[in-house]
């Protein structure tokens, strides 16, 4: 009897300096996020900074000695999945993560392509996601009622705005009075980009001379930029992913297409320059960071990037890492780790600056409210040119 | 639409309709002997692009050594994938060696991916020098792929018409059960019939990739679909007719988008060859084959 009630004072003494000390809690199972990146098809380079910037965004947080949740310090767990550059592999790998891994939330897919599928499933299974890089308007929209879903969040603008500030840097600082474009019709980002370009440079009093469509994987754009070189535009708008884009510029200078191209944030890989070398030399593009007049808070993201894997992180990078520094800014307000409890959070979260630049969402949009940049390409490298405010 | 815009698309089509000759002669050259489709022969292609890639790179060979290397390379990956997929499957029934085909080419597609996802740029290996004759644009490479095309068709029609093993390839098409009585070796036949294909596919590879200089892991699919229409529209089996195939092929997409809006492209050029099918269901220059019961 009376070892027994000393062994139940025992354990309500160690019970109770365990309660005391919630750190030293170390049973306070890790939080699950999941990414989904492409690390394989077509956009490669783009999973690949995903996968980067996530992994250090962890490290950083991890190294720190956990999250902080509702008083206690959590580790962060990644549970990264290959959607190998396909749409139905974006859905499969997003009910993978939200039903076999259990994770908290889920960052990724970046092309709209994947993005809007997984989208989808993550809006139906009631668990956040936040895309970095797809800025198709459709992502965050419910398809049905056109209104904002509920659970789809993302870090970077939308194309309508992108389309809005390329036609005007078109108009006003290329001066330019005709241009013509050409586009994947088979890419909901590129015909994204595309229409609302045309109907504000149309607005803006610019004439489109050639609009000329082609479909994904295809490399010969010569009866298209022949076409286009006959209506002799002054600019050529490419919205078109860096894989393809080289060799659209390399054929129209074969034509002899001699005029200024410009583009979209569907540019802003460091391979785009690997494929496309000199014939790139002095063309445009609108993006979400510039690596070289960025904000304080981004030098040291940048400079740790650089340490870790010897290269400027490029737009994607980025938007990742501020997509992981939304997720546990709401973690964090929220109190805890709960997919509901995070979603509130992050549909009012106050102004957060990250890498590229502040941002804020209002209740009606979860669309961040955000600038743009104008990056040239000069001597080899993207250069800042000029930026843009909603 | 002037006389000057006319001629550049139809340079545009020329060179289009080669590069899927080039592919085409392949699929063409083992249905003639084999009676079967090699639906590899597209990323056996793509290997001999990336192949290029490495001679140029990291051997750092100019482009005739280049395009060799190649060459030896898929005519060598070409026997290899006749030898362990497809020889154990010569007496199975048709479906299973297409499968067979399909399943090898989605090997060498995610073995490449392993390899290297990453969509890479090959280097000008011959200086593209442009002319301009009153606006129409030719550029040296243009006219080298045509001419590879064309030469490559005229040495193949040699082989099989003029030579003693193109006249086994053609007996081994005529009757696979009677030649082995007659003397012939039919596996060295059949083996070498496939390095020849797969060296086709490495100068198509090649050519591709100078004409198109970013090559990826799956650029062989979509190319590869298109000339295996073209081969089949000129006649599958007839060496003649994959080329006529490869021209209208690219000829009709070319010219869909020169005249009309660039979106209806794939729609009319493929409504235009089925209906040219429905006349001629054995393609342009294919002979309808008695069929044995």
């Amino acid at each position: 009897m009376i070892r027994n009630n000393l062994l139940i004072t025992a354990t309500t003494v160690f019970l109770g300096s365990l309660m005391a000390v919630p750190n030293a809690r170390a049973a306070a199972p890790a939080i699950r996020i999941g990414v989904i990146a492409e690390m394989t098809g077509d956009i490669p380079a783009v999973g690949a900074s995903c996968k980067n910037a996530a992994l250090m965004a962890i490290k950083e947080v991890n190294d720190g000695g956990g999250l902080e949740v509702g008083g206690a310090r959590r580790k962060i767990e990644l549970c990264i999945e290959d959607n190998a550059g396909k749409a139905d592999q974006s859905a499969s790998a997003a009910m993978k993560l939200i039903t076999r891994q259990n994770v908290l939330a889920i960052i990724g897919p970046n092309a709209s392509r994947y993005a809007i599928p997984a989208a989808e499933i993550a809006e139906t299974s009631q668990t956040v996601l936040i895309t970095p890089w797809s800025t198709n308007p459709k992502t965050t929209l419910d398809a049905s009622t056109g209104l904002p879903k509920k659970y789809v969040f993302r870090a970077c603008f939308i194309d309508s705005f992108q389309g809005r500030v390329v036609a005007r840097f078109a108009f006003e600082n290329l001066k330019a009075k005709t241009v013509a474009v050409l586009y994947d019709v088979a890419s909901e980002y590129n015909k994204g980009v595309a229409e609302v370009f045309k109907a504000n440079y149309t607005k803006l009093g610019g004439k489109i001379v050639a609009s000329e469509t082609y479909t994904t994987n295809d490399k010969d754009f010569s009866a298209q930029l022949t076409k286009i070189k006959s209506a002799a535009p002054d600019v050529v708008f490419l919205p078109n992913y860096y894989s393809e884009v080289p060799l659209q510029v390399q054929q129209a200078h074969r034509l002899g297409l001699q005029c200024v191209f410009i583009g979209s944030d569907s540019w802003g890989s460091a391979d785009l320059l690997k494929l496309g070398g000199k014939d790139l030399e002095g063309y445009y593009f609108s993006t979400h960071y510039a690596a070289d007049s960025a904000a304080p808070v981004a030098t040291a993201f940048i400079a740790n990037y650089k340490k870790t894997y010897g290269a400027v992180p490029d737009d994607v990078a980025a938007l990742t890492y501020d997509a992981f520094g939304l997720l546990f800014m709401a973690i964090k307000n929220a109190g805890k780790a709960d997919r509901e409890a995070v979603r509130q959070a992050l549909a009012v979260l106050p102004g957060y600056s990250g890498v590229t630049g502040n941002m804020t969402f209002s209740a009606d949009s979860r669309d961040p409210v955000k600038s743009a940049v104008i990056l040239q390409i000069k001597d080899g490298k993207f250069t800042y040119f000029t930026s843009a405010n909603p | 639409m002037d006389a000057k815009y006319i001629l550049q698309q139809a340079l545009n089509a020329l060179q289009l309709g080669s590069i899927y000759a080039l592919i085409a002669l392949g699929y063409t050259l083992v249905y003639g002997v084999l009676t079967m489709i090699n639906f590899a022969h597209g990323d056996v292609f793509m290997v001999g692009a990336f192949l290029c890639f490495s001679a140029a790179v990291l051997l750092e060979l100019p482009f005739v050594p280049a395009l060799l290397f190649s060459m030896a390379g898929t005519a060598l990956l070409g026997a290899a994938i006749e030898r362990i997929a497809y020889k154990p499957l010569r007496r199975a029934p048709r479906v299973s060696a297409i499968i067979t085909a399909l399943g090898v080419g989605i090997f060498l597609e995610s073995a490449m991916l392993a390899l290297n996802p990453y969509p890479k740029s090959i280097p000008t290996l011959i200086d593209n020098v442009t002319w301009t004759f009153g606006g129409v644009t030719v550029s040296s490479l243009q006219l080298l792929i045509i001419a590879l095309s064309l030469g490559l068709m005229l040495l193949l029609d040699f082989v099989v018409y003029r030579t003693k093993t193109g006249m086994a390839m053609r007996a081994i098409s005529w009757d696979r059960a009677l030649v082995p009585l007659m003397g012939v070796p039919v596996d060295r036949v059949v083996t070498l019939t496939f390095a020849l294909g797969g060296a086709l596919a490495g100068a198509a590879g090649t050519m591709y990739g100078l004409a198109y200089p970013v090559i990826d892991p799956y650029m062989g699919i979509m190319v590869g679909w298109k000339a295996f229409i073209a081969a089949v529209v000129g006649g599958i089996g007839n060496i003649r007719g994959a080329m006529i195939g490869a021209f209208i092929l690219g000829g009709v997409e070319i010219l869909v988008v020169a005249f009309l809006p660039s979106t209806y492209r794939d729609f009319v050029a493929f409504s235009l060859l089925l209906i040219l099918l429905m006349f001629r269901p054995h393609g342009i220059l294919g002979k309808t084959r008695a069929q044995k019961v």
